[in-house]
């Protein structure tokens, strides 16, 4: 074994180490000066010394800036600095290992058998031991994947050798361990139980694990497609009765595959069309953030891939909630880490995943709420684009031959499903490890490089990916129409030591499944290995309806797709809801607007994201037409995206996302309503029009054990419904994550009622967007929509604290009408700037186009069209009332925006001008504040 | 009419490379014929460098930027193709690199002299914020360089989106290699953080060879060769033709013999 240590040279800054200082000094330790961090890789080889001097020099090290060391003990720590070293865990693949062996090889060694890396952090400065402690639990080392290490006690782990033994289990005799064991509950177990005893014979482990991971929650929705007692009404199959319903109903022509594939696809133009998939990836993430992200990005961008016969991914969104990033630590529940930890994880993970495919990351939004604390909620989506004869999804014929492309299989998530599917607990942390994934984005660049020519060369008849469940449900899904028969050991290993059934389980990233005619394998298997992508023919498609499997030729399993696909019995649920009269509460009226609107300016809700943005590459591509940051200095929060999916084309696609957590608390009725309106407010805003607008709903919810939180589901769902119905709008994919609650001892926090509705719509000319941020003084400025005492669930009831008043509501008719008629006049360049008014209102709205069009402006309160018989200027400025815009408009063309706008609610309320304050004028009090005041509060709470 | 024949472009993208479509679609844009293909494929002598008058190498995470952003790329082009890539510059040829391009060319010794024995040797590190930052920089090109890519631009504004930008050098680059500097938005040198992105020593954004037919940059031209992809085109602010595009069409001009 050879070991090699890279260090920074004397003088070269250090920036992982200085973000290590600024990250203790987050924990509350104080008295750390400075952090240095050295690589080491060990190679399992015997090079000689010259060898390795090349090695170093040419590879490992960059002489500029490095020096390097091998085959010296490990320096001994100087007086005043602690030295910790950490390394992966066994079974862990290290994400570099291939790239080093490569270069190693490339520069003519050939007698490297394996490599590992380590980090070693050099801690300068007063620390005590149990501080130190601290910053190794809380940042170095992360106990799922990670260990430090003492001296020379590394060494390469090897695997054992797997002896085959099949298992079969006497569920007769021992029924429990159905329940224990598999995890089915006890419907499902009497079901399997009466189906084997029909048989006469007991089944095989790789059997109940199949009907496991086939039965689980995250793979068949047992609960939205259960039965539901809903306060006495039978609701059966609640997708279907409600979304699904609706979306049928509209029988949009463009809608060209939707519910039925890996992600909806629409219709983009004669020539292209686009799908669009947003997934979760929540319990993963509240464990180990990194890679809970990374692997939760790498997985949907392969249900685009996955969708029609493959979509060139395009585009990125991601949507967080976490808990309030200054939580105190004595608040924290046991066993969970810190939020401001798992943001910056979660974000580095989406970041470098996202990153390295080279896909924009466009569009998302960041929640703060403490009930996430221990079951944070990770969105990531991925847009497709796809020529549209490749739309559809394909058909296997018996005979195909079962490719598996790309990654290697190893132990990583095995029964991550399942995990995803039960509540966390405060051992979670250490008892789910095998469930965590580590990814590797340049295997899945490679997979999408490759796998877009050999669907040109129509090279294959069918495509899915590998996600939840593994091969189980890759394979078994895809073969449920004919049959298919599997040789396990055929599966390429990252290590050996896995048996039959952990192969087929395991939810190893970054791999497809191809269903490839017998007559181009060969062709198929050309293509991916000039690519250095690994390809492996596994199996084969058969015409038995049955599901065998087999491992070095013993069967090992032998289902009847029938029980496996249908089989499952039906849950039946009960739901709860009554109406509740809205508590009546209103803060104290503020001596001035000034200090609320700068608080809630600078609440975590609020605040300005820029810099998770800039950490992201939203340029990639080259396709973004409105980015997510706007406005004069590059800066302001724009409402959606728009991209250019063909650089040759002016056609463009707008990306928004609404999602609202604080209306679900009032009633997720009008929450779903809400983040739906607000989706395609954000469409509106930017130059779109509602023509060609498919929605995705993502429903994160707690226990749906609980009657009341299923009733708040069910209402979440009829809304979904209505408001397709009403706006004339189609869902054309969603995901739903349910048992979302975080259990330390007897406490249990269930997450809030979350939905997140994203949308795309088709923009028909991409030189018609328009921007959030004010263009000119003298320019007039209007409120479309009206104005209600709508501040339940609002930031400004939030800052004081407040629970109760009224929750916005949705008038989906006349917000229809505006919207169309907003388009209309956009589309006439009556319209120069356009803001969607949402959380903190018409205050927060008015304030970020000035500040991000780096000009002021002044309002009147009076001029909003209010419906309420009791007036307030707070309720004015602060109410979230959906269904508003805020619109600027030149003087020149007032009559005419006037009249476009004719027959809906609006109001002209002020004017842009060059003094860089912004001026409300209320109908009791005048305040004034200065834009860059507004600014600096808005930017500082995430300045990090 | 003169009939001009179009420069043939060679693309070279490996595991990771991901700017290589809108790269192509520059190259086309400005006139040139482009063949995009795997570095496995020039390795194999599918394709042959000298078949070609200009080559780029395009941004991305080459092999995941694993060690060091562009290493193992670098080091394979070097070790593989070494041969190759000599004779292509010796008889005249264009390379761009942008951005991993960029890190793989300083890496690989094509920067900032192709294939000297000795001399000075040039990096590309991390940032000084310690972050990969995507945001748009002003650029002023170098009058005294003879860098061909930017002959007749003074000023461009064009996007970066790197974690590992930052130049440094182990001794003193001749001021004609320094091709493009990171300024204010009036144009000023010296711009100070975030004008000057990584910290990148003397505001260096851009490096030539001393023949100026050798040229890298971080910042990413292809991605500004459109009105709507200049971050205020909504505030009546560009051009028509992005500022990036001039690059291209240098390179183009300058193959074609214009």
């Amino acid at each position: 074994m050879n070991r090699i240590e890279i260090r920074l040279k004397a003088g070269q800054p250090d920036v992982r180490g200085q973000g290590l200082v600024k990250d203790i000094l987050d924990l509350g330790i104080r008295g750390v000066t400075d952090v240095r961090v050295d690589d080491i890789y060990w190679l399992d080889a015997d090079l000689k010394p010259a060898d390795l001097e090349i090695i170093c020099f040419r590879l490992l090290s960059d002489p500029i800036v490095n020096d390097y060391e091998y085959d010296a003990p490990p320096p001994s720590p100087k007086k005043g600095t602690f030295t910790v070293e950490v390394a992966y865990n066994a079974g862990v693949v290290d994400p570099v290992e291939q790239s080093v062996l490569k270069a190693i090889e490339d520069l003519g060694y050939t007698g490297v058998r394996a490599v590992k890396t380590a980090k070693r952090y050099i801690i300068e400065g007063k620390i005590s031991k149990k501080d130190l402690e601290l910053a190794c639990s809380r940042l170095l080392v992360n106990p799922i994947i990670q260990h430090a290490i003492v001296g020379e006690q590394f060494a390469f782990p090897r695997p054992p050798e797997y002896v085959f033994k099949l298992e079969t289990v006497n569920i007769t005799k021992d029924p429990d361990v159905l329940k224990k064991r598999f995890g089915f509950t006890e419907d499902e177990a009497k079901t399997i139980l009466a189906y084997y005893k029909k048989l006469k014979k007991s089944p095989t482990d790789a059997e109940l694990e199949t009907i496991a991971q086939t039965w689980s929650e995250h793979c068949v929705h047992k609960t939205f497609r259960g039965k539901i007692n809903f306060n006495g009404e039978i609701i059966n199959n609640l997708l279907k009765t409600t979304i699904m319903k609706a979306t049928r109903a509209l029988n949009k022509p463009w809608c060209l595959s939707v519910f039925l594939d890996n992600s909806g696809v629409i219709e983009f133009d004669d020539k292209y069309a686009v799908c669009f998939k947003v997934e979760t990836h929540n319990h993963p993430s509240a464990v180990e953030p990194y890679g809970g992200a990374a692997t939760g990005i790498g997985g949907v961008v392969r249900d685009p891939l996955g969708t029609g016969l493959g979509s060139k991914p395009i585009c990125n969104t991601d949507v967080f909630c976490f808990g309030p990033p200054d939580m105190d630590y004595d608040k924290l529940p046991p066993g969970v880490l810190h939020p401001r930890r798992v943001f910056k994880g979660v974000r580095a993970g989406v970041a470098d995943y996202g990153n390295r495919l080279g896909i924009p990351t466009l569009n998302g939004a960041i929640l703060f709420d403490e009930r996430y604390v221990g079951n944070p909620l990770v969105y990531c989506g991925t847009v497709g684009l796809m020529p549209k004869e490749h739309a559809m999804r394909g058909q296997q014929k018996p005979g195909d031959v079962v490719v598996v492309v790309g990654g290697q299989t190893g132990r990583d998530g095995i029964h991550g499903v399942n995990f995803a599917s039960e509540e966390l607990t405060d051992k979670s942390t250490t008892v789910s490890f095998t469930s965590v994934q580590i990814g590797n984005a340049i295997v899945e660049k490679k997979v999408i490089d490759t796998l877009l020519q050999a669907r040109d060369r129509g090279l294959y008849d069918r495509i899915t990916d590998v996600g939840g469940g593994g091969l189980s449900s890759a394979v078994g899904e895809m073969g449920s129409d004919t049959g298919v028969k599997v040789d396990l050991d055929k599966v390429p290993l990252k290590y050996a030591g896995l048996n039959y059934s952990e192969i087929w389980i395991s939810e190893s990233q970054e791999r497809m499944i191809l269903a490839v005619p017998r007559e181009k394998a060969d062709e198929l298997l050309k293509l991916f290995a000039a690519e250095d992508v690994e390809a492996s023919i596994i199996g084969e498609f058969t015409n038995d309806k049955r599901l065998q499997l087999f491992y070095k030729g013993h069967r090992v399993a032998d289902v009847a797709m029938e029980f496996l696909h249908e089989g499952w019995p039906q849950i039946e649920r009960t739901a709860t809801w009554s109406a509740q009269k809205p508590v009546a509460v209103r803060p104290v009226e503020p001596k001035d607007f000034a200090e609320p609107l700068l608080k809630i300016l600078g609440s975590w809700n609020v605040c300005s994201k820029e810099w998770v943005i800039r950490q992201y590459d939203h340029e990639v591509q080259g396709a973004s037409v409105l980015k997510p940051l706007v406005g004069e200095k590059n800066d302001g929060p724009g409402d959606a995206s728009i991209i250019r999916p063909r650089l040759d084309s002016d056609k463009g696609l707008i990306v928004s996302s609404g999602i609202n957590t604080r209306y679900g608390d009032l009633d997720a009725y009008w929450m779903a309503c809400s983040v739906i309106d607000e989706a395609l407010r954000q469409v509106v805003a930017v130059g779109g029009n509602l023509d060609r607008v498919a929605l995705l709903d993502n429903f994160c919810w707690g226990n749906t054990g609980r009657p009341e939180v299923l009733g708040a589901l069910v209402r979440a769902a009829q809304a979904c419904h209505d408001m397709s119905m009403a706006y004339g709008i189609p869902f054309i994919s969603g995901k739903d994550s349910l048992n979302n609650e975080f259990r330390a001892g007897e406490t249990v926090i269930g997450i809030p009622h979350t939905l997140l509705v994203s949308a795309m719509g088709v923009m028909p000319d991409v030189n018609r967007a328009i921007s959030m941020d004010f263009k000119k003084a003298g320019n007039l400025i209007y409120i479309l929509g009206g104005t209600y005492d709508e501040l339940g669930g609002s930031e400004y009831y939030a800052l004081h604290k407040l629970t109760g008043g009224n929750v916005p509501v949705v008038d989906p008719v006349t917000a229809k009408e505006q919207m169309i008629k907003l388009s209309k006049a956009m589309s006439k360049g009556l319209v120069k700037s356009c803001h969607d008014c949402s959380d903190g209102g018409l205050g927060v709205a008015v304030a970020e186009m000035a500040f991000a069009g780096g000009l002021g402006a002044s309002i009147n309160l009076k001029d909003v069209p209010y419906g309420e018989e009791v007036y307030r200027d707070d309720i004015v400025l602060f109410s979230e009332s959906n269904s508003r815009f805020l619109v600027e408009v030149e003087p020149a063309k007032q009559a005419k925006f006037e009249i476009a706008m004719r027959g809906t609610t609006f109001g002209r309320i002020g004017e842009v001008t060059a003094s860089p304050q912004l001026l409300i004028n209320g109908a009791k009090k005048t305040g004034k504040v200065a834009v860059a005041d507004l600014k600096e509060a808005w930017q500082r709470p995430l300045r990090w | 009419m003169v009939n001009i024949v179009k420069p043939r472009t060679l693309i070279i993208r490996a595991p990771g490379t991901n700017c290589n479509v809108e790269t192509a679609f520059a190259f086309e844009k400005a006139g040139a014929l482009t063949t995009t293909v795997h570095v496995n494929q020039l390795i194999r002598g599918e394709y042959r460098l000298s078949d070609f008058q200009i080559m780029v190498l395009p941004g991305g995470f080459s092999y995941g930027d694993d060690i060091g952003a562009g290493k193992v790329l670098a080091n394979e082009l070097s070790l593989k193709l070494g041969e190759g890539l000599e004779k292509f510059t010796k008889s005249g040829g264009l390379i761009i690199g942008i951005c991993n391009g960029f890190q793989v060319m300083v890496k690989a010794g094509l920067l900032p002299e192709p294939f000297a024995k000795k001399g000075l040797k040039v990096t590309l590190t991390n940032n000084d914020s310690g972050r990969f930052e995507c945001r748009w920089a002003y650029l002023a090109s170098n009058p005294k360089s003879p860098c061909i890519f930017t002959k007749g631009i003074e000023r461009m504004y064009l996007p970066v989106a790197h974690g590992e930008g930052k130049i440094a050098f182990d001794g003193v680059l001749p001021e004609k290699n320094e091709a493009l500097y990171y300024v204010d938005v009036s144009g000023n040198r010296n711009p100070g953080y975030p004008a000057n992105p990584n910290g990148s020593i003397r505001d260096i954004a851009g490096v030539c060879d001393s023949t100026g037919r050798i040229f890298a940059l971080m910042p990413h031209p292809e991605r500004h060769i459109l009105k709507t992809q200049h971050p205020r085109w909504t505030r009546n602010e560009g051009s028509a033709n992005g500022d990036g595009f001039r690059i291209f069409q240098n390179a183009v001009n300058c193959a074609a013999g214009l």
